[in-house]
């Protein structure tokens, strides 16, 4: 019967149908205009007006007083690199939350995993403490539970409200990498841990040259989702007054005469820089994620 | 009641720890009345974000173009920008954009409160993310199954309602957890337009008493036990739902 060999593939009455990949599909024609390239566009459009800005000489202050009131538009385009500077600092604290979280957050998690059963209970407990809790009271433990300065051996170290506010978001992301690393380690087929004990590998060999290694590969797509996350969340530090992109925002509201109708555009403002940079986080992770589908 | 109030006024005396909520009356009544409103906050906004959820899956199939991109982008922005500066843009930008009205006694008020503000906003924004968990399992639904549903005689409707959705819901069960968990605990950016609810509450009662870092942990005690008890639920449903054979369902 020729006709049944040839019939098209059909799914088998499964509830979750094989994923079809599009990944190997060669390019054909021209590229298309994707949501990718109005990105960079974008961008490319915000770095030449914001170098155009810089390299323009600076418009007397004595005319914009006399003038009508400044438009959004000229409001923004004016305090563009005061608001960048501060988006930058968003940035940089995410960053250090994230270095910082993730490193504490593979030891809790290698915790979770211990053969100590105190050890084990411990580090479950304190995972699901910050896991559960909201990260703006979690940054208002940090903020006021850390003391302003730290007097070690006679010498006086000063911590400055942005770096307890990187301690308080780096808990959360502890808790959160903790959690990820020990669902990578459950995933992992259990014979690799038997392969590794018939090659007479120890414990702690096991888990730095075999386990840990493949966890990354699984990690990394919700690693990313988690720092897109806490990039995000690096906002609610303007809460609990750092300065940072959204108190300098206020302050440029302020500044600007507080006028009603400049909120919009102001914090519109503040979306659309985290909307560029989270975007194509968020869009790398599918990605990543959907490359990295292994069916075990 | 009294025996508790006598208590914490003995652990007042005796070890310093001062917990105003246990004997003070006003305090407590501020304390439950911001329990109260994160628990409302979180039942309302999860209600509209569940709502926005079904309407924006059932809307992304849609065959209009426009009505997908819509949606897309409406998801697109909502997921990649912060909450806080979200509730922001609403309560401050948008709410002196829109029209003044006059309450009870005459006076010029915005046409939302922040209460309303900041359910709105909550509710986007966990909609943004629910609108892609039920598509996720609608689509996880295959073409079989409802071709099978039509040669027995279902509607359109009826297969949406009897055989899509029934396995839909439990397929996207787990992601929908992760992401209601996720609003309860994105009530607290509330604070920030000065809504009453637990930790505007808590941190007025330590301004107050100056008990900080015992509210503090009284604080976090409760919204880890909230949360838990959401966890616990949620979890208990997911049990009693699971597809035999599926996931960790029935089968281990």
């Amino acid at each position: 019967m020729s006709e049944n060999s040839e019939a098209p593939f059909r799914p088998m009455a499964v509830l979750l149908e094989p994923r079809p990949r599009p990944i190997g599909l060669p390019d054909v024609g021209l590229p298309k205009l994707t949501m990718t390239h109005c990105y960079w566009l974008a961008v490319a459009a915000l770095l030449v007006a914001g170098v155009a800005h810089a390299q323009a000489p600076a418009a007397p202050a004595q005319e914009a007083l006399s003038a009508a009131p400044a438009t959004p538009l000229s409001v923004i385009i004016k305090w563009l690199p005061f608001l960048l500077k501060g988006f930058v600092f968003n940035i940089v604290i995410s960053l250090m939350a994230m270095a910082l979280g993730t490193v504490s957050g593979v030891l809790l998690g290698l915790g979770q995993i211990s053969q100590n059963a105190l050890i084990r209970r411990t580090s479950w407990f304190v995972t699901q403490f910050f896991r559960n809790s909201p990260w703006l009271v979690l940054l208002f433990f940090a903020m006021f539970m850390i003391p302003f300065e730290f007097h070690v051996f006679g010498l006086r170290i000063p911590l400055p409200d942005w770096f307890k506010a990187i301690i308080g978001f780096a808990l959360p992301v502890m808790a959160n990498v903790a959690e990820l690393l020990r669902g990578a380690i459950r995933s992992l087929p259990s014979g690799q841990w038997e392969a590794a004990e018939s090659l007479a590998f120890s414990r702690t060999k096991t888990i730095w040259g075999i386990i840990l290694p493949q966890c990354v590969k699984r990690m990394l797509p919700p690693w990313m989702n988690l720092y897109s996350l806490i990039t995000m969340a690096t906002v609610l530090a303007s809460i609990v007054g750092v300065g940072e992109m959204l108190t300098l925002t206020a302050q440029v509201h302020a500044a600007e005469g507080g006028r009603p109708e400049l909120f919009a555009p102001l914090y519109g403002f503040a979306m659309v820089c985290f909307f560029l940079y989270c975007y194509p986080i968020s869009k790398l992770t599918q990605r990543l994620e959907r490359r990295f589908n292994v069916k075990t | 009641m009294e025996a508790v109030a006598e208590w914490g006024r003995a652990l007042y005396e005796t070890t310093g720890i001062n917990l105003t909520i246990l004997y003070d009356a006003f305090d407590q009544k501020r304390f439950i009345s911001g329990l109260g409103m994160t628990i409302y906050l979180s039942v309302v906004s999860l209600f509209f974000s569940l709502v926005i959820g079904v309407i924006g899956a059932w809307a992304q199939g849609s065959d209009f173009k426009l009505v997908r991109w819509l949606i897309n982008g409406f998801i697109v922005i909502f997921r990649n920008t912060p909450p806080l500066v979200q509730i922001f843009f609403f309560y401050f930008g948008l709410s002196n954009l829109l029209p003044y009205i006059e309450d009870a006694d005459g006076m010029r008020a915005p046409l939302f409160t922040n209460v309303q503000w900041a359910i709105i906003s909550l509710s986007l924004f966990a909609g943004a993310f629910n609108i892609e968990i039920f598509r996720s399992g609608i689509e996880a639904v295959p073409n079989s199954t409802k071709e099978a549903a039509s040669a027995l005689g279902y509607t359109r409707l009826g297969t949406y309602l009897y055989i899509v959705l029934p396995l839909a819901i439990r397929v996207c069960l787990p992601a929908l957890n992760n992401n209601l968990v996720n609003l309860l605990k994105t009530t607290s950016l509330a604070y920030a337009i000065a809504v009453p609810e637990l930790l505007y509450a808590s941190k007025q009662i330590w301004t107050d008493a100056q008990n900080v870092p015992t509210m503090m942990v009284v604080l976090l005690f409760t919204y880890v036990a909230l949360v838990g008890v959401l966890v616990w639920a949620m979890n208990a449903w997911e049990r009693s739902m699971a597809i035999p054979g599926y996931g960790a369902g029935r089968a281990r």
